[in-house]
């Protein structure tokens, strides 16, 4: 349907500036985009001719970090990087080191730590949400979606003891047992929500001039998504079928009935219709689990220093920009010899470029919000 | 038929917009609740697992129940704890060890709870308070243990 450039197009130089073209900076603070990303544009007038992302601004060199941790400590440090999805980095961390030490976590950990997920997936959803349509110019669903966002935050809150950086996965289940009031809480929040999610419809999906910005604009192929590495919604919203949580499921997700949003538009506004019917899913699965959690232990029984058989392990999860993977080479001692975190937002930032050729310098933005970039995830 | 598309463009457009327009007037008439706090003057109630600062627990004796086996200090990842631990002399002339100074740098903490799990007495939690700005950093490293206070009897 849409034209599939090589990905070895031509690289811009300094001659370009010689040539008629202008290049701009845009970032490492600047008001439009999320976070310290440094774009350099080279435009022909209005018209996009090359996006450079630069990074290393906010580089903390977190797999460095953890080779000096130990396999309970080097976890916190994951929810530093996709903060919005902190629970299912953490989640991760907590399945690499379980699939080293081969134990069984109990079904009560399981079902707690899904529930979560979900919640942790609808929370970055609702605040992708806001965060993109004050990209293209309307604040007013920003309030709307930290209305309900607030609710999530607030069972995190009373659960976990924390707002965004939980840390509360950790190998062999999950750190204290869920609140008395968890329970009603959700399905309250649940209740809320399903009444208010026809308002994100109404105010912005049908809006016409959010139509024009979004429809035909950021386009990708799905060969070209998957050449890139895309994964998550971006690459859904280009048809390609990529849910770890359907494809490879992990923990409980192959007993849970829910359907893997796939959207052929392959533009700005597919990747923003997976989003919004990913919430839905993302409802439907804490309903499914909310009233069955089984009763039990909450953490199976662990040594206090975890120390992991020689060999490499990887797991990876669906997290709310795509797929995470973590990977760890130990030899045999209490830290790892290396670690590797495949994060989602990296491979979705190398495709800005080939989504943004050719438009206009105004839909950069509303094409960043519609990758759903987290930079410290990217820049680790 | 071109000029009837076109005007029927425009009056799915406009529709639109007032569609979204109705919603915004709805809670512009509709506000029925206050959905922000004025926090200075009225502070919310934080929950109990809130984590605010690590604190250690003193009774009304101004007894702890820290023994100083440095468990929470090797359980932080980040170095927040130093336990400096001194020995006590019985008097029957027998040497235990004691806890001297629990040495807490806020600066430092990044409230991942794994010190309160690591506990073996449960002496530690997380309190509440999150006011934590100060005007000088030295401010923020903080002696845990109250002056005067000893181990509580009968914890090992």
């Amino acid at each position: 349907m849409y034209r599939t450039t090589d990905i070895l197009t031509n690289t811009p130089n300094a001659s370009l500036s010689e040539a008629g073209y202008m290049v701009i900076n845009v970032g490492p603070q600047h008001p439009a985009t999320h976070g310290v990303l440094h774009l350099v544009i080279t435009l022909s007038g209005e018209t996009i001719i090359n996006v450079e992302p630069h990074l290393g601004y906010i580089h903390r060199s977190i797999e460095k970090m953890c080779e000096s941790l130990t396999y309970r400590q080097f976890i916190y440090t994951t929810s530093r990087m996709d903060y919005l999805s902190s629970h299912i980095n953490n989640h991760c961390c907590a399945l690499s080191v379980e699939k080293g030490l081969q134990i069984e976590i109990p079904d009560r950990a399981k079902y707690i730590r899904i529930i979560l997920d979900e919640l942790t997936r609808l929370a970055s959803h609702q605040l992708w949400w806001g965060a993109m349509a004050m990209d293209i110019g309307a604040i007013t669903p920003f309030f709307y979606a930290f209305r309900e966002r607030e609710m999530i935050n607030d069972i995190m809150e009373e659960t976990c003891g924390a707002r965004l950086t939980m840390n509360y996965m950790v190998p062999g289940g999950v750190m204290f047992d869920l609140h008395p009031n968890f329970q009603k809480k959700v399905k309250e929040f649940i209740a809320f929500f399903k009444s208010k999610i026809n308002e994100y419809d109404e105010i912005l999906t049908g809006n016409i001039i959010f139509q024009n910005r979004m429809k035909g604009v950021g386009i990708i192929s799905k060969e070209d998504a998957i050449s890139y590495g895309c994964t998550g919604p971006t690459a859904r919203g280009s048809g390609v079928s990529c849910d770890v949580r359907k494809l490879y499921p992990y923990e409980i997700y192959n007993r849970i009935e829910f359907d893997e949003i796939i959207n052929n538009g392959c533009d700005s506004f597919a990747r923003y219709e997976v989003r919004m019917q990913e919430m839905k899913q993302s409802l439907k699965i804490i309903e499914q689990l909310i009233d069955n959690i089984p009763e039990g232990d909450f953490q199976a029984k662990t040594k206090t220093v975890l120390k992991l058989p020689k060999g490499e392990f990887y797991t990876r999860v669906e997290t709310a920009r795509g797929e995470f993977g973590v990977y760890i080479v130990s030899e045999g001692g209490t830290t790892p010899y290396r670690i590797k975190f495949r994060s989602p937002g990296f491979s979705n930032l190398s495709a800005l470029n080939h989504m943004a050729k050719g438009n206009k310098i105004g839909d950069l933005v509303a094409i960043m919000g519609s990758i759903d970039l987290v930079i410290p995830d990217i820049d680790r | 038929m071109f000029l009837k598309n076109y005007i029927l463009e425009i009056w799915n457009a406009v529709k639109s917009l007032l569609k979204g327009m109705k919603l915004t007037g709805y809670y512009f008439t509709h506000h029925k609740e206050i959905i922000t706090q004025n926090y200075p003057e009225v502070k919310q109630q934080l929950p109990e697992r809130f984590r605010g600062e690590v604190v250690l627990i003193h009774d009304e004796n101004n007894e702890h129940a820290c023994t100083g086996c440095t468990a929470c200090e090797l359980a932080c990842p980040n170095g927040t704890i130093k336990i400096i631990t001194k020995f006590d002399v019985s008097p029957e002339g027998k040497k235990k060890k004691a806890l001297d100074t629990f040495v807490y740098h806020l600066e430092l903490c990044t409230m991942c709870n794994l010190c309160i799990e690591a506990c073996p007495t449960s002496a530690i939690k997380m309190a509440q308070n999150f006011e934590h700005s100060v005007f000088n950093r030295n401010d923020l490293t903080k002696k845990l243990n109250k002056p005067g206070s000893k181990i509580r009897e009968g914890v090992e």
